[in-house]
């Protein structure tokens, strides 16, 4: 197959995602369900101290996850991912979301890669930080 | 507001809820993130992959239904998501009968900068027709009574 292996160290990414929108956040709410107000109704999201509506964490966890699809490719299979929710993002914000390759492995044909995620804003702060491990085809 | 509220629910499970894995809510999803990957929409695309069928992104499993834990009843809107991560075991496909269910497995208390926190600790799981574990998810979230 010809497959291109990972190297510790490596650089996975980025992935810039467009500014976040209100009308995403609706989208968002009716796609997986969560409705928590906080991140659609301006009023109560200010009332409960907030500054306005906030983006779903697991938006931005989906949006990582959209880094790791995308690296990984349909041969190769995601096996572990887990963030920390760890800043706020708000409609306007644009993500990016990058990834560093901390150990890889050979096991039974298949390259095992773990790595650190993270999606930071536009000014540099980290929105979720994590960790993926995941599994890629190594015959050449 | 403490640990101790919830700490007899701990070890506590929800009963499986049946779910449905369905393509049209696969794409919406995917709309809803932005993620233009034809898996989750295309199915003559989803056929030349291994997969065959269109695929569940990652964090897909969010949606699911797990039930609920007899008597366990909290502020949804006064809940922060402080950490998640799933463990993948097979790929989630539209299509798919999943029975999902929700465990209480962790409660504790910490002191912050904005005062004591509690950290409720769920682990979800969907199993498949076959018996199999599809995939584990642990969910920290955090109360502030």
């Amino acid at each position: 197959m010809g497959n291109k292996l990972f190297q510790s160290g490596e650089t996975i990414g980025p992935l810039t995602k467009p500014p976040i929108t209100k009308t995403q956040l609706v989208m968002y709410s009716g796609a997986s369900g969560d409705f928590n107000p906080i991140h659609t109704v301006e009023e109560f999201a200010l009332e409960a101290g907030l500054g306005g509506v906030i983006a779903h964490g697991m938006l931005t966890m989906a949006f990582v996850g959209q880094l790791m699809t995308d690296v990984i490719g349909m041969e190769g299979e995601l096996r572990i991912f887990g963030v920390r929710f760890t800043g706020m993002v708000r409609p306007g914000d644009e993500l990016t979301c990058e990834g560093r390759v901390l150990e890889t492995r050979i096991e039974a044909g298949r390259q095992i890669v773990s790595c650190e995620v993270w999606a930071a804003t536009q000014e540099g702060n980290k929105a979720v930080r994590g960790h993926a491990e995941y599994a890629i085809p190594a015959e050449q | 507001m403490s640990a101790e509220l919830f700490q007899r629910f701990v070890g506590m499970e929800s009963k499986p809820v049946k779910n449905e894995v369905e393509k049209g809510a696969i794409r919406k999803f995917a709309d809803a993130i932005g993620d233009p990957n034809p898996i989750y929409r295309d199915e003559e695309y989803a056929k030349t992959t291994r997969y065959g069928r269109i695929v569940a992104p990652p964090t897909f499993s969010r949606t699911f239904d797990y039930g609920a834990i007899p008597d366990f009843k909290i502020k949804r809107e006064g809940l922060i998501h402080g950490e998640q991560e799933f463990r993948y075991f097979q790929p989630i496909c539209a299509g798919d009968v999943l029975y999902c269910s929700t465990k209480l497995v962790d409660v504790y208390d910490k002191e912050g900068k904005l005062g004591r926190m509690t950290f409720l600790v769920h682990e979800q799981k969907g199993v498949n027709e076959s018996d199999e574990t599809v995939f584990i998810a642990k969910m920290t979230t955090i109360y502030r009574g």
